[in-house]
């Protein structure tokens, strides 16, 4: 089979993506807000009885251990993975082709790929606002004992999905639908506005 | 009103889409009992009190639950997945996160 050329990504928020400070930062800045651009997005599922060896597919592929746990997962900065369901699971690579690793391995006995690479845009929101910002946003508990670092979180916004992946104490990345995500991305900065963001 | 699922832990109930009476019983699709059928489409229990319930986590993992609720208080006093297997130890999953520790804590 003749490799596919991948189609230059493009992103969604390009203009509302205004590098610098904004807002209220006289006092500093207390809120950063840039794009992670992955270069591949994969949302795997396991079939009923089979997540044990999807989650094994997982760490063949990735070199990533899920620990144990609903919505567990983590990161080493480069990929990161983590589950929104019962058997189900995201994975983000900042290299592309992690689709068609997944297909070698997963076969269609334990469970599902798909490739998102281009259906999800992923924004990182980090700092000490981070939590507070969010919380407007997510009827969800944001906290670090509820909400721990790599673990993930299946929710929406006006009734359109997120998903959000702690990536650090005060650091969480958010992957919105690729044709929401500019309306997204405007509403999260309006909600940075008062603490001062900056676009990094 | 939160219904704390399964997977996802404490969640508004927003995110959630009522799917219809628990108590129901679909005759099977061949089925010419007309009474049954008419039992399944039209007759409810209407309890005043608890109330088993179908749910769907549409805005979060979007697996389907039995829910107890309180038709007077909306108390939640059940909630499970749909499927027995999700629940299951090898699912993989078995801790179910924050609700599980949450129910430790109350325990302790």
């Amino acid at each position: 089979m003749v490799e596919r050329q991948s189609p230059e990504p493009l992103s969604p928020l390009e203009p509302e993506f205004h590098v610098g400070s904004h807002g209220n930062f006289e006092h500093g800045v207390e809120i950063i807000l840039t794009e992670t651009r992955p270069g591949s997005i994969v949302q795997l599922a396991a079939w009923p009885g089979e997540e044990k060896k999807l989650i094994a597919a997982i760490r063949t592929v990735t070199g990533l251990a899920l620990p144990d746990g609903a919505g567990g997962g983590l990161s080493d900065g480069v990929k990161s993975v983590f589950g929104f369901a019962p058997g189900k699971f995201t994975v983000a690579d900042e290299a592309e082709g992690l689709a068609a690793a997944f297909a070698k391995v997963v076969t269609p006995a334990i469970g599902t790929v798909t490739d998102l690479s281009h259906g999800r845009t992923a924004i990182r929101i980090a700092g000490p606002k981070a939590e507070w910002v969010l919380a407007k946003f997510f009827a969800i508990d944001f906290a670090l004992p509820a909400f721990p670092t790599g673990a993930g979180r299946s929710t929406t916004h006006h009734d359109v999905f997120a998903q959000i992946q702690r990536t650090g104490a005060d650091q969480f990345d958010i992957y919105v639908f690729r044709s929401f995500a500019r309306s997204f991305w405007k509403a999260l900065c309006h909600a940075s506005e008062e603490v001062g963001y900056e676009v990094q | 009103m939160l219904i704390t699922c399964p997977y996802c832990g404490p969640r508004d109930v927003i995110e959630f889409t009522y799917q219809g009476d628990g108590n129901r019983e679909r005759p099977d699709p061949a089925s010419q009992n007309f009474e049954a059928w008419n039992a399944y489409v039209y007759d409810r229990l209407n309890p005043a009190g608890d109330h088993n319930e179908i749910w769907q986590h549409s805005g979060g993992c979007r697996a389907h639950l039995k829910v107890v609720r309180n038709t007077l208080t909306h108390e939640i006093s059940s909630v499970a997945f749909m499927r027995s297997d999700h629940g299951r130890g090898d699912h993989g999953r078995g801790d179910h996160g924050s609700a599980a520790r949450r129910k430790a804590e109350d325990k302790a």
